[in-house]
Order: C-alpha cells, then structure tokens, then sequence
C-alpha cells in the first residue's frame, strides 16, 4: 500500500519562474485499490506522479510504498516496485527492438524478475498474453514496435508494465492520446489487468464520466491540494453535473469532458 | 588483384571488422558518436606491441581489450556523472590518450616488432603462411560475434539496446541507463583496442598516430556492411560489420591499384562515410525537387 505524507514540491524557488506545484498532499491507498484522479490543467496531477515514481526529489515530505521508505529511493530502483505509463504512447517502449525483445527486457527487469527462463517458454507466455489484447498482435512478436500505431504502442506498453504486477501502477491519461475506438480498448483492458492481479494503481484522466465509472475511489487535485475525495456510497450517489457544478471554476480545463462526448 | 592483395586485405577486414562492431554498439545501438575510438585503438596497438616485445604476444591481446574497455570507461564517466557532452567525452579522452600511449610505448612514437615473436609467426608456422591468420583471424571474429550476440539477448544486453532508443524506458526497467552507457563503450573500446592490438601484430608495426581516422574507417565499414547485410535482425547485422569491413579493405585495395596513393586513402575513407551517411538527405532533397517540378509542370498545363 502506498502513504504519501506532507508531500510538497516548488519549481524555480526563489525565481521569478517559482511555480508551487505540489502540496501538502497527505495521502494513503490500501492494497488493490484502485483510484481515479481528476483536476483542471496545471492541478498538480502529474507532478504528484513524478515525485511518486521519483524523477525529482520533493522539497519536503515522504512517500512509503509497501512499507518501505522510498522518498530518496533513485528513480531506477523505484521502477522495479512501480508501473507507469503516460499519455505517448512513444514513451514506454524501444521502437527500434522487436515487441518480443521489448517485452523481454520488461519481463526480466521487473522486481521479482520473472521466473520463466527459457526463450520458446518466455515466447509462448508472450503471445498469450498479447493474444488477450485482441489486437492480433501475438503473431507479430519480431515486429519493430516501432512500426505499431499508437494504440497497439499503449497497449504493449500497458502489458509490459504489468506482466510482472507492480505494488503500483501509475497511469498518466494514458488513453488520451488514442482515438475514441482504441481507447475504450485499452481502458477495458486496464480495468481487465487491475482486477486480474488486484493492482494498487492510480490514473489521471480528464473525463469526469470515466473517472466516476472507473475503480473504487475519486480524487481531485487543485492547486497542488487534494480538494475531493469520494468513494463509497457518496461516490455512488455523484454525478457527473453534480461535480462540475461544484467546481466549475477548479475544473477550468477545456478538455474536461462531459459524458456521451465520446473520448474516454 | 592479386591473390595476396586480396587475402591481405580481407585479413586486414577480419582485424577492423571488429572495430565496425565497436562502432554497431556505439554508434548505431546507443547512438553516441564516440571518438575515444581513435586513442583507444593506438592504446590496444601500443599494449600489445610493447607486451610482444617483452616476450607476450597472446597476453598483448588480452590486455588490449582491456586497455581499450578502461578509455571507454572514462568516456562514459565524463558524460553520465560529469555531464559532457558526448562528443566531446570522447574527444577528451582521445586528446589524453595521446600522451597515455606515448607513456604505454615507452616514451617512443614508434615500435618495430621484426624478428620478433607474435601470435601471427606462431599461428604461420603451425598452419602454413597462407591460411594461419586468415584462420586465426576468422576464429578471433566468430567468437566475438557470437559472444557479442548472446550478449545483447541477456537483459542488460537488451537494456544497452533500449538506452539508445529510449533512455526513460531503461529508468523504467529499473536500470540506470548511466550504467548501461557504460557497459556500451566499455565493450566498444575494447573491440577497438582488440583491434588495434592485432593490427599491431599482424604489421610488426605501431606508431602513436597510427588510430587517426580508425573512427571514420570503421564507420565506413559498418555502414558498407549495412547496405550488404541489411539491419533487421542482430545476427545479420553482426555479421554486416564484418562483411562491411573486408567489402571496404577490397575497395581501399582496388583504389590504391588505381593509383591513389597510400597518403590519399583516408581522404576517400572520409568520402565513402560523408556519402554514405547524406546519401538518405540527399535522396530526399532530390525526391522534393522532383515533385516541385511535377507540381508546376501540372499548375501551368492546367491554365
Ligand atoms: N518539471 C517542471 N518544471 C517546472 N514547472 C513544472 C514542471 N512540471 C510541472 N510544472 C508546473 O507545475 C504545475 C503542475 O503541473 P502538472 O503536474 O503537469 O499538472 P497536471 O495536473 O496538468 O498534470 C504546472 O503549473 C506546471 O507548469
Ligand atoms: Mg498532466
């Protein structure tokens, strides 16, 4: 489980440029739960991730995940323990090495490392889970990744972050980017992995509907502070009005989309 | 050309092939124009030559690899904690690898190994001058290759690929891709200095001037082996830096009977790799212009 305390971050202090993107944020999830994170532009939501998976160090504050202290934790070690994918869909694989030797180097850097040694064991175990995307990829195992589209890009990237469950897995509006069709495929299919291995994960998705509809637990984040957080019956009973309602002005984000709008 | 010419100069394509698949590491798999190459290859020349003469060549070239592996440390030192830029890590490197290898030659700025006992006499008198360091050769390139290959399958072998192609994905393999960057050169300038350690064998001859070029050299022949072998899949393009670099000694050979001289032959090196690299601009730029002529020819037919 994942306890964030106290967490702060300032860019550029003492600059003109000083930007408070973060915090205080106290926060805990429990094993398996699965939240939704919603804000306008500029909320802090990504910030919040970064400093989650380490790629800066926060100005004050700590974050323990699995009862491990990992605030000064370098963000390579954190990797083994966190799962991550972000809007491009470029940013999590190699385009230049095959969907098999991408899917190799995931497999056998993830912290418990995977325990199938074999190449043709490894290859089978594969396809089979590519076969489960339904995009027909598990017969392109020596294609470049390169040479998939954004979608099928995501949707390796998703596999390749969770084929060895991470204790957390961090998605950055990773279906924003995809096309309507594509990206109702892969969220179902986040949805289908998160059940699966009972992962802890957090997304951020700029769809109100989606994010009510999806997990257990919804957060929203406004000027770097948590300023909702709904779950159970309270959550059951909101909608998607209701909310914009309440924070119109907090939710200033023009791609914040309304139901029925289509994209996910 | 004669049948020596042309053993002599696949031999000697045997010996820069593997500075070809330094440079299909570097260059090409992480992406870093690496000029240490130039001073890691008298530094293998240098070790080796000096260790033949004290009496041991084979040990000459094992401590050649390993010389080069250090200068390519260094380099990967200089860019991933001291954030140089990579070229100029190598640069820096090269430049105090040219008073490191006149130390490691004893002060001279050329060694003579005549007369004196290399592993290519050794392997002449065992299996005949024609074929011995042909096979010798052959055998040193298989077993690179090779381990070379199953190399690159391991996971950090794959890391080393993916760092040049995606450095935020090896953070996210949970792999520091400052470790990786130096497992790349490390290896790389050690093929260099492997290199450089049986050139100076095979010419019973070194000097402290003798690598310039050696990275312009190899790149010519890795980008040769590339248009023969094609780059899809590792092995061939394994085998394509060798290949690439025996096609490149066999032009260099055919120049030189066409009466460029030997002083010119690094200026036509310098022509194949500047050709070869622009080729795909160029194509594009012609490609361009052709569709602006079509495109007006058709606006004017129209009025
Ligand atoms: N690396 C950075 N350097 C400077 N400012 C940053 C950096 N990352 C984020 N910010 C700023 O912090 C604020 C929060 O950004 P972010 O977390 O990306 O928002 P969002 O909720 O849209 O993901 C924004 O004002 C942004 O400009
Ligand atoms: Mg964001």
């Amino acid at each position: 489980m994942l306890h964030v305390t106290e967490l702060e971050k300032t860019f550029y202090p003492g600059t003109p440029a000083e930007k408070h993107a973060l915090g205080p944020v106290t926060l805990t999830l429990q094993d398996g739960e699965f939240v939704t994170l919603i804000g306008g532009n500029g909320a802090g939501k990504s910030t919040l991730f970064n400093a989650i998976a380490g790629e800066f160090l926060p100005d004050a504050g700590f974050i323990e995940l699995d009862g491990q202290d990992i605030t000064f934790l370098p963000e390579h070690r954190r990797a083994a323990l966190i799962g991550r994918l972000f809007q491009d869909p470029m940013k999590g694989t190699a385009p230049s090495m095959t969907m098999e030797e991408n899917l190799t180097l995931a497999y056998l850097s993830a912290g418990r490392g995977g325990t199938l040694r074999g190449k043709a064991q490894r290859r089978a175990f594969f396809a089979a889970q590519l076969e489960r995307l339904g995009l027909g990829l598990e017969t392109r195992l020596k294609t470049p990744v390169g040479l998939l589209s954004g979608g099928q890009r995501q949707a390796l990237t998703l596999l390749m972050a969770t084929i060895v469950p991470p204790r957390l897995l961090l998605l950055d509006e990773h279906t924003a980017a995809l096309d309507p069709a594509t990206a109702e495929k892969v969220l179902a299919l986040t949805n289908e992995i998160v059940r699966e291995h009972h992962l802890t994960c957090m997304m951020v998705t700029h769809n109100i509907d989606t994010a009510l509809r999806t997990g257990t637990r919804t957060l929203m984040l406004e000027d770097g502070r948590l300023v909702l957080d709904l779950a159970g019956e309270a959550r059951a009973g909101m909608t998607v009005e209701t909310l914009l309602a309440k924070f119109r002005s907090s939710l200033n984000n023009d791609r914040i989309l309304l139901p029925g709008s289509g994209a996910v | 050309m004669s049948l020596l010419v042309f053993s002599g100069s696949v031999e000697q394509g045997l010996i820069y092939g593997l500075v070809a698949l330094a440079l299909l590491v570097s260059y090409r798999v992480l992406d870093i124009a690496d000029l240490t190459v130039d001073g890691s290859f008298t530094l293998g020349a240098g070790a080796s030559a000096m260790l033949v003469l004290a009496g041991h060549p084979l040990l000459g070239l094992l401590v050649a690899p390993l010389a080069g592996a250090l200068a390519g440390v260094v380099t990967a030192l200089l860019q991933t904690k001291c954030k140089v830029a990579p070229i100029l890590a190598g640069i820096i490197t090269m430049t105090a690898l040219y008073s490191i290898n006149l130390m490691v030659m004893g002060g001279r700025s050329n060694l003579q190994l005549l007369r004196t006992e290399t592993v290519f006499t050794a392997v002449r008198a065992l299996l005949g001058d024609s074929v011995g360091p042909l096979v010798l050769l052959a055998a040193v390139d298989v077993v690179v290759c090779t381990l070379l290959g199953l190399f690159l399958r391991t996971r950090t072998g794959l890391a080393v690929r993916a760092t040049g192609d995606n450095p935020a994905m090896v953070r996210a393999s949970s792999i520091n891709p400052a470790v990786t960057t130096l497992i790349g050169l490390a290896i790389a300038n050690a093929l260099v200095g492997l290199a450089g350690g049986l050139i100076a064998q095979y010419q019973q001859f070194t000097e402290v001037g003798g690598g310039t070029g050696t990275v312009v050299l190899g790149l010519a022949s890795l980008i040769i082996g590339e248009v023969v072998t094609g780059r899809s899949s590792m092995p061939r393009r394994l085998a394509g830096a060798i290949v690439g670099a025996i096609v490149y000694r066999l032009i260099l050979a055919l120049a030189l009977s066409a009466s460029v001289t030997p002083q010119n032959l690094k200026l036509v090196s310098a022509i194949i790799v500047a050709a070869a690299i622009s080729a795909p601009a160029i194509k594009q730029r012609v490609q361009l212009a052709q569709k602006k002529r079509k495109a007006v020819r058709e606006h004017a037919a129209r009025h």
